[in-house]
């Protein structure tokens, strides 16, 4: 798929209704998908609901598992799967967290995470599935150490941002967290060795970085490259020295290699990098647009061109955009609208 | 309801006279009607100010003019101008004009609301907040604030004074 340098074009396999309010986020089960095991995708939404769709193995449509409801009393604004995708943590506006288990095909929440003064916005799982960091309003990003039999103890209280922090990112390899906010910062969190966590940098517009609000963050699959994407109408790439970052010799410094702007024009709320190499983003603008490294080799780094947009994805603002992870590679889209789109991007022969 | 007030004495202004739409010559109703300017003034000049028994068009908090529209790229921004440059209450009357277009429009439309530029001494700031949808959509789930907001929207009964 990345070998292909000809044009590309966006199909729409499915659009999943079902919401009743906007959707805020959208992630993919990583165990399902794969070895006959039918594709999975969680969505959550202002309706105080979160969704299980599932594809069919006959048919290959997608349908509505489960609703999760009753549970949280306001917007959930972000789900993410554990490793395992057996466990499903849940980010609302109540200021809770809630741990969802899939047992058998039903889901039920097992555990209610409470610590933030007011709305959670991010949660995500590092690789091993040890970890869950959240994030909210109260400026704060919490990690959370998962025990056995469903316990979740509180690990660590990282205060640092100046304003509320719209998403916590793990790195995909190594146990560093990345947080990115309203301060239009992006900050590195690390442990010293002595289970104390502290921001071991700050993304910040001194650095190349952002003007506003930054709303979300990817990382390649190396894990050497990361992709942040802002109120600022841009996207930036950043990078650090692999070689250094995998010997283990301490902590290694990101940097910015290039801002991709000019393309969306108005607030870019998402963007996802592939496991092929293509970054996809998602904005208010209700768009998805697609980039990839060019590689006519610049003098001045690494440059990225866009190789394919719709502008009209949605009718209303992407709120979310992500790649699967399963064999057949979809794309899946949240959007103001109340719908869940599925994509597949395909080369033109 | 509030023991001091902001601004304890605001400038009242009296109303537009209400424009009659001028009849296009070749009347086609099946033709889709533009949004203008007027009637995006027409769904905001009678919301209430938070704190006056006056509407936002009598103390000049908008004007028609304040209203830029593109009906062609579902487009409107509005720019608002505080009573007062310390006004606490511009969040709120941000809020109000925000969620009045939201109620009133056609979803496939973009709303910024902006302080009109040197009106306000945290203008970024309010402006930053009024135009992040996130934060307006938590604001949303507050009933206090929304109490306030509907307050300000809800239909004014005759004349005060």
């Amino acid at each position: 798929m990345e070998s292909h340098d000809g044009a590309w074009s966006l199909k729409e396999v499915q659009k999943l209704e079902g919401h009743t309010d906007r959707v805020w986020s959208v992630a993919w089960n990583p165990a399902a998908g794969v070895a006959g095991v039918p594709a999975m995708l969680a969505s959550c939404s202002g309706d105080k609901t979160v969704r299980v769709w599932e594809q069919n193995p006959s048919s290959s449509s997608w349908f509505c598992k489960a609703v999760l409801d009753e549970t949280h009393t306001r917007t959930v604004r972000s789900c993410a799967w554990s490793p395992s995708g057996k466990l499903l943590a849940t980010g609302s506006f109540d200021a809770t967290t809630a741990i969802w288990e899939n047992v058998g095909g039903d889901f039920e929440c097992v555990s209610t995470l409470e610590g933030h003064e007011n709305e959670v916005k991010s949660v995500c799982w590092n690789a091993s599935g040890s970890l869950l960091a959240t994030c909210g309003r109260d400026r704060s990003v919490w990690i959370w150490e998962v025990l056995p039999g469903n316990e979740f103890e509180c690990a660590s209280v990282l205060q640092g941002h100046t304003q509320d922090v719209k998403m916590v990112q793990w790195h995909p390899t190594m146990d560093i967290l990345f947080s990115c906010s309203y301060d239009n910062t992006i900050k590195i969190w690390a442990e010293d060795g002595d289970d104390d966590w502290h921001c071991v940098q700050t993304l910040s517009e001194a650095n190349g970085g952002h003007t506003s609000t930054v709303w979300a963050l990817s990382f390649n699959t190396a894990g050497d490259k990361m992709v942040t994407c802002s109120d600022d109408l841009t996207i930036k790439v950043w990078e650090t020295d692999s070689a250094k970052m995998m010997s283990g010799d301490g902590y290694v410094p990101w940097s910015h290699v290039c801002t991709l702007s000019g393309y969306h024009d108005r607030t870019i709320f998402s963007v996802h990098w592939s496991r092929e190499g293509i970054i996809a983003s998602g904005a208010a603008d209700d768009a998805i647009r697609f980039f990839v490294e060019s590689k006519d080799g610049s003098v001045d780094g690494p440059s990225y061109k866009m190789i394919l947009r719709n502008e009209k994805a949605h009718d209303m603002d992407v709120n979310s955009v992500r790649w699967s992870h399963g064999e057949n590679r979809f794309l899946a889209s949240a959007s103001d609208d109340g719908t869940v789109k599925i994509w597949e991007l395909v080369p033109v022969i | 309801m509030v023991s001091e007030l902001i601004n304890a004495n605001p400038v009242v202004y009296e109303k537009k006279e209400r424009r009659v739409r001028s009849t296009p010559s070749c009347v086609d109703e099946y033709a889709a009607e533009p949004i203008d300017q007027l009637e995006i003034f027409d769904h905001l000049r009678d919301i209430k100010d938070p704190e006056h028994p006056y509407s936002l068009e009598e103390l000049k908090v908008i004007t028609e003019d304040a209203i830029e529209v593109d009906d062609s790229n579902s487009y409107v921004r509005v720019t608002f101008t505080p009573t007062v440059e310390h006004c606490s209450m511009a969040t709120i009357i941000g809020l109000c004009l925000r969620v009045k277009l939201m109620r009133s429009l056609p979803s496939r439309y973009k709303v910024d609301i902006r302080i009109a530029p040197g009106s306000h001494a945290t203008e970024a700031a309010v402006n930053k907040q009024l135009n992040d949808k996130e934060r307006v959509a938590a604001a949303l789930e507050n009933p206090n604030l929304v109490d306030m907001v509907d307050e300000c929207l809800a239909p004014s009964n005759g004349f005060a004074g």
